[in-house]
């Protein structure tokens, strides 16, 4: 539908430079540039290597989201970016081009939540999100548990990992593997030839008298890193195939374990599965297997939809416009801990003594 | 001509126009943690004080450092985008070279030094205002004691090490002002300015991990 607002959204709160255009619901375009490669000799992403790689790729990743969606930046209704959380010095460098370019076109500007944005793309892959909706968010940087209302204005934080995100620790065992970084995707593949049920490792915080929701991977990780460092102690071979499935199964089995839990506690029938781990080929199928038998109905974008991009904050930036959300001010800055609970960050139109958002119409490009 | 020019390589966040024949308005706020959030409302306020609109502007300049890298970024990332979208060139001047043109000194040479964080400066030696003997580096005060001797200094990093710098004077920080005239004289006698791309002069901090740490106790 031609009146569904076009938004295009920026996204830097890691490595990966992403500008998205929706329309609506609508998919338009998915540009990203990824420094990821450039991390990978550190085992980790670099903060510095990120925001300097951001600043490089803004520009030209614009352009080809633009040329990719076959729409002019004039006929935009909104630009929308991360406003937080994650990398300070790397949302700085979006938070800027999206003020700078909305100021310049004479858009409003939504600076937007990054977890909420990555409930929100599912919009794009399956229409518009059920209300309310269940969200596991599952990355290098997050694991949370999300429970939604309306994806604008109420987010709702159910758990979160108490110490290592869930891509963290695939990371970390993938290094003590040396099967290099980052680890989630080597570890998924090497997972397929090996026995989930080889080795028994542990399941953070599953015990009755623990939080029923939230996450702990660190226990995990130091147990299967004393596995593997006790076999080579020995002496012995490895078993890399079925080291990577059983510490696999422990991560995905809690993680959908307490998603389904919290469904059926808040009586939810439908469960989104968003973040970098969602492309996690195990846990879609277990996700799967358990959201079925529990009646739960899943939804689980693509791959790339997963994984940090523009097309979310598009797609975010886009319901904010359609249900008519306070834009925000010239003075919008990162914030690198913006609560989930901030779906996004409104302007503060009602301070007399702060002119400094009040932008004259007159001077914005028309 | 009517240039937009913005700086945010030093601790202050500052925007000027210039019209071809002189600044017709500037705004400076000192603020090292706000880069992000003080640029825009600046850039908005120096516009309606100079009664135009953002697309009047026929070319953007930046200041591209050295400096402290994070609020680096934001400056030239603004006029990245500006650039994007007015379709206007972005040109791209060194920030101490702006200080220089401030200090307006006829006869050097001189310094200018500004405050690098991490007990370290970014400096270089000038001729006279216009004119740049060395190229832009970081080092600490100490270790360039010799190469700067007797030598006047303006900017932040040499009013902050007196040691290195005995004779120090304003101005502290760079001025839109000063870069904008820089680049409105230098475009009208045809030069070639530089390509908006930052000068970082240091690597990132990151470190190759030697091996992941051993968890098995001892
Ligand atoms: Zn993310």
């Amino acid at each position: 539908m031609a009146d569904e607002p076009l938004v295009l959204g920026i996204e830097t709160s890691c490595d990966e430079t992403g500008v998205g255009i929706v329309r609506g619901t609508t998919l338009l375009a998915d540009a990203v540039a990824s420094s990821v490669d450039e991390h990978a000799r550190f085992g980790g992403v670099v903060p510095e290597v990120a925001s300097r790689a951001h600043l490089e790729a803004m520009v030209p990743t614009i352009e080809r989201a633009l040329k990719d969606a076959g729409v002019s930046a004039r006929d935009l209704d909104g630009i929308a970016v991360t406003a937080g959380p994650g990398l300070a010095g790397a949302l700085l460098v979006g938070v800027s081009a999206a003020k700078a370019y909305a100021y310049a076109l004479g858009k409003p500007l939504y600076g937007v939540n990054h977890l909420a944005a990555h409930i929100c793309v599912d919009q794009l892959e399956h229409g518009p999100l059920p209300e309310p909706t269940m969200a596991l968010l599952v990355s290098g940087g997050h694991s949370s548990l999300l429970l939604s209302s309306d994806i604008t204005s109420d987010v709702r934080p159910l758990g979160a990992t108490i110490d290592d995100a869930a891509g963290e620790a695939f990371d970390k065992i993938a290094r003590v593997l040396n099967l290099g970084f980052p680890g989630g995707p080597v570890i998924d593949r090497y997972a397929k030839e090996g026995d989930p049920s080889a080795i028994a490792f542990p399941r953070g915080l599953t015990g009755p008298r623990d939080p029923a929701y939230d996450f702990s991977f660190s226990g995990l990780k130091t147990a299967v890193a004393r596995w593997i460092e006790a076999k080579r102690a020995a002496g012995e071979e490895v078993p890399v195939r079925d080291v990577s499935a059983s510490f696999q199964e422990a991560v995905v089995d809690v993680l959908t374990r307490k998603a389904v839990r919290a469904c059926r506690d808040e009586g939810v029938d439908h469960l989104m599965i968003g973040g970098g781990v969602a492309a996690n080929s195990r846990l879609r199928a277990l996700a799967q297997e358990r959201c079925e038998a529990a009646g739960i109905q899943l939804r689980v974008p693509r791959m790339k939809l997963c994984t940090d991009n523009g097309a979310m904050v598009a797609a975010l930036g886009a319901e904010m416009v359609a249900r008519n959300r306070t834009p925000s001010g010239w003075d919008l800055s990162a914030d690198s801990s913006l609560p989930v609970t901030d779906p996004h960050v409104p302007g503060n139109h009602d301070h007399d003594h702060d002119h400094v958002h009040e932008v004259s119409k007159e001077n914005l490009y028309s | 001509m009517l240039l937009l020019a913005l700086d945010t390589a030093t601790p202050a966040v500052t925007v000027a126009l210039h019209d071809g024949a002189a600044v017709i308005a500037s705004s400076s706020q000192v603020d090292a943690r706000r880069h992000g959030e003080l640029l825009l409302p600046a850039v908005d306020r120096v516009l309606a004080e100079a009664g135009v609109k953002l697309d009047a502007v026929t070319g953007i300049v930046t200041g591209i450092g050295p400096g402290p890298y994070t609020g680096l970024r934001v400056g030239l990332m603004t006029a990245d985008t500006f650039g994007l979208a007015l379709g206007v060139p972005v040109h791209g001047l060194c920030t101490l070279d702006g200080l220089a043109y401030a200090a307006d000194i006829e006869k050097g040479p001189f310094v200018v030094a500004t405050d690098a964080r991490r007990k370290e400066v970014y400096w270089a030696v000038y001729e006279d205002s216009r004119t740049r003997r060395t190229d832009p580096a970081v080092d600490r005060p100490a270790d360039i004691a010799e190469q700067v001797a007797g030598l006047p200094a303006v900017g932040a990093g040499a009013l902050l090490y007196p040691d290195t710098f005995p004779v120090a004077h304003e101005p502290e920080h760079v001025s839109a002002a000063a870069l904008a005239s820089l680049a409105a004289e230098k475009l009208a006698a045809g030069e070639e300015l530089p390509e908006p791309r930052p000068l970082y002069l240091r690597r990132p901090d990151a470190q190759v991990p030697k091996n992941y740490k051993v968890v098995t106790p001892k």
